[in-house]
């Protein structure tokens, strides 16, 4: 695998980490590690072991083998958006905040439920039935709830497919912000371009092994094409001549 | 309308289990209908012990004889007999289910129905406890017992019209070994006629004498013609015997049963639609991360559940007993069996929520599980072949079906078994589904 440059300071690694099921091998000894405040997209084709990936890094799934942890002072529950929205239809907004900030335990759960309101905008929406809102809207409060617990980390399964142009704005200025107060953010896309646009570094999985790990730029000089090219197209061409 | 039917179809394509379920749901249920009706013997199968000494097969009923075995062969049209020595054997048989019922004749059956009184004759019949299987044995055996004691009293009315025409015409009759002439009316008439002649001779009196005399013995025998006339409409009666626990009466059975339904469907469709619906919000991939263990989550649902189906089939049950009466004495008993019986079910209910990604897949599941079960657990042994019985009875053990309704049976009906092997029962499922709902979280997770 192509490492670019590693932290300083990681708030997560991932060491080694594989995953079979049955037969297939969805993730083959996948190792890197994410700096404080840095937003990492996990990029690569269908199938290419992202969402797997994800999942144990949340928590959801045990590695066959290898380890992920969070280094002494940046130690807490990783937050975990999944791709679909994760959250009951038939409560209102405010409901649904209030329930996971309770499983969460979170120390004050009503200031809390107000907190993430306010950050998302949706304070005026707080008791709309969830299932009446847009899948823009829903989405906020799927990511709302993994912000609830104040994580040092939090994981996003393809954050903004179901969006329009403007509601995916909206989305990466609250997610520049949360990286801007020291945030780690680590998310999955097949949407380069979109990598491109917000990732300080990217981490291309194909067939469950991790190819490469570093900026944008180090994508582009590993498929020799032009720094100022499209990134999409040195992705194709990188994986292309590694046989994918 | 078509693009419509292509969406549905490529929907079905890629929800396997409910296309499975579609398949073979209809497929089981003709299968199941199918033994039912044809494995089953056509008559219910009685273990028969006859008692009667070879020697005193024949009634005699004034110059009449009266064959028991015709009597006997009567009832037989109807059953399929199984011979057994002893009382003991007619039990087993009775007990182990290869027979539904025993009909025992005392071995001093003829003699009590020929002796002077004509009282006291009976024969026995041996039930097993179970309400459906009594309801099932006493219909037939009550019914061809009416036939053949029609049989028998058409022998007797013959007797007694025998009586009649020795009344009318004069005659002899046996009363205890002595022999009595009979004058007869007609010849009465005749000779009061002779008498009204003569009045104020000597002669009178004299021919008078005889009247007086048959008036003496007709009243005498009047009582006889009453008990002839009396057991011509049940000359024998039949003593019930209920094998294992007390009689339970098919009404309040049948409230047990009502209960046990709704207390099922409630439960399961509740239980596994609540846990069904985790997968279909994407939430359970959250409360996976450690937020709610699995044992947790689960235990949630089942209370849930089975909390709303022990109030509806309390109310349910306090309400029935406005109609049915029901010993309130016994409330304790019935909270205690609707209690774990809801618990039972509300653990199968997870069991099948954790099988399904969707509350439809899951409510579809459960209602395919839960009906034939309960169709299962009322199949009466006896009410089909003994392999098919045995089959039958393994599957209904497996589920909360069967130990809940006679759990409920039991608390209601002070029926058997007691409502502590039930609960037992109960306990051990719960146990059981408990495990394979946790095995299925964690499968599907």
């Amino acid at each position: 695998m192509l490492v670019d440059a590693a932290p300083a300071a990681p708030a997560l690694q991932v060491q080694g980490v594989s995953k079979r099921f049955g037969d297939r091998e969805a993730l083959r000894d996948v190792s890197f590690d994410v700096a404080r405040g840095e937003l990492l997209a996990v990029i690569g084709p269908n199938g290419a072991g992202k969402t797997t990936l994800l999942s144990i890094l949340a928590g959801i799934q045990q590695p066959g083998s290898g380890t992920v942890a969070q280094p002494n002072g940046t130690a807490g529950r990783i937050g975990w958006v999944p791709q679909q929205t994760a959250v009951y239809s038939r409560l209102t907004v405010a409901q649904n905040l209030r329930l996971f900030a309770r499983l969460e335990r979170v120390a004050d759960p009503q200031a809390t439920v107000e907190r993430m309101l306010e950050q998302t905008g949706l304070s005026e929406r707080a008791d709309d039935e969830l299932g009446r809102l847009s899948g823009g809207n829903r989405q906020r409060v799927n990511i709302a709830v993994g912000l609830l617990a104040d994580p040092p980390v939090l994981l996003l399964d393809e954050p903004s497919g179901a969006l329009d142009p403007r509601q995916r704005e909206r989305l990466w200025g609250f997610i520049s912000a949360l990286t801007e107060r020291g945030t780690s953010v680590i998310f999955a896309t097949h949407d380069i371009a979109e990598a491109e646009r917000h990732a300080d570094r990217v981490l291309v999985l194909a067939d469950g092994e991790a190819l490469l790990h570093g900026t944008p730029a180090a994508l582009k000089a590993a498929a020799k094409a032009d720094e100022a090219g499209d990134l999409e197209q040195a992705f194709v061409v990188f994986l292309r001549d590694r046989g994918h | 309308m078509r693009w419509m039917l292509l969406k549905d179809l490529q929907i079905l394509r890629r929800s396997k289990l409910l296309v499975g379920l579609l398949v073979v749901y209809p497929v089981a249920i003709a299968l199941l209908i199918g033994f039912a009706l044809s494995s089953g013997p056509e008559k219910p199968r009685l273990a028969f012990l006859n008692q009667i000494p070879p020697s005193q097969t024949t009634i005699r009923l004034g110059g009449e004889k009266i064959d028991v075995n015709a009597y006997t062969d009567e009832l037989f049209k109807a059953v399929d007999r199984i011979a057994v020595e002893s009382r003991e054997q007619a039990l087993e048989k009775v007990r182990s289910g290869e027979a539904l019922a025993a009909l025992i004749i005392p071995p001093d059956f003829t003699r009590k129905l020929s002796n002077g009184g004509f009282a006291s004759a009976s024969v026995e019949v041996i039930y097993n406890g179970d309400a459906l299987k009594q309801s099932f044995v006493r219909s037939t055996v009550s019914s061809k017992l009416a036939l053949a004691d029609a049989a028998l009293a058409r022998e007797i009315n013959k007797v007694a019209g025998s009586y009649v025409d020795i009344v009318t015409t004069g005659g002899h009759i046996d009363v205890l070994g002595a022999r009595f002439d009979l004058l007869g009316l007609k010849k009465s008439k005749a000779l009061l006629e002779d008498a009204r002649a003569a009045a104020r001779s000597p002669a009178v009196s004299r021919k008078l004498a005889p009247v007086q005399q048959f008036a003496t013995l007709g009243v005498a025998n009047i009582g006889r013609f009453k008990d002839v006339l009396s057991t011509v409409e049940r000359p024998v009666k039949v003593s019930e015997t209920v094998l294992s626990g007390r009689r339970t009466p098919l009404d309040t059975f049948a409230v047990a049963l009502a209960v046990t339904v709704s207390l099922m469907f409630v439960c399961v469709l509740l239980a596994s639609g609540l846990l069904a619906l985790e997968r279909e919000e994407n939430t359970f991939s959250r409360l996976a991360r450690g937020l709610v263990p699995g044992g947790r989550l689960l235990a949630g649902k089942v209370v849930l559940a089975a909390g709303c189906a022990f109030v509806v089939t309390l109310a349910m049950l306090l309400g029935i007993s406005a109609f049915v009466p029901l010993d309130y004495g016994r409330v304790a008993l019935w909270i205690v069996a609707l209690a774990a019986s809801a618990l039972a079910f509300g653990t199968l209910g997870v069991a099948i929520g954790s099988l399904a990604r969707e509350v439809r897949a899951a409510s579809l599941l459960a209602l395919m599980l839960a009906l034939p079960l309960a169709f299962l657990a009322l199949v009466p042994s006896g009410g089909v072949s003994p392999l098919l019985y045995d089959v039958i009875r393994v599957i209904s053990a497996a589920f909360p079906f069967k130990p809940a309704l006679d759990a409920v049976n039991a608390a209601i009906n002070d029926a058997s078994p007691s409502l502590l092997v039930a609960l037992a029962h109960l306990g051990g499922l719960i146990v059981v589904f408990g495990a394979a709902a946790r095995a299925g979280l964690r499968r599907f997770a």
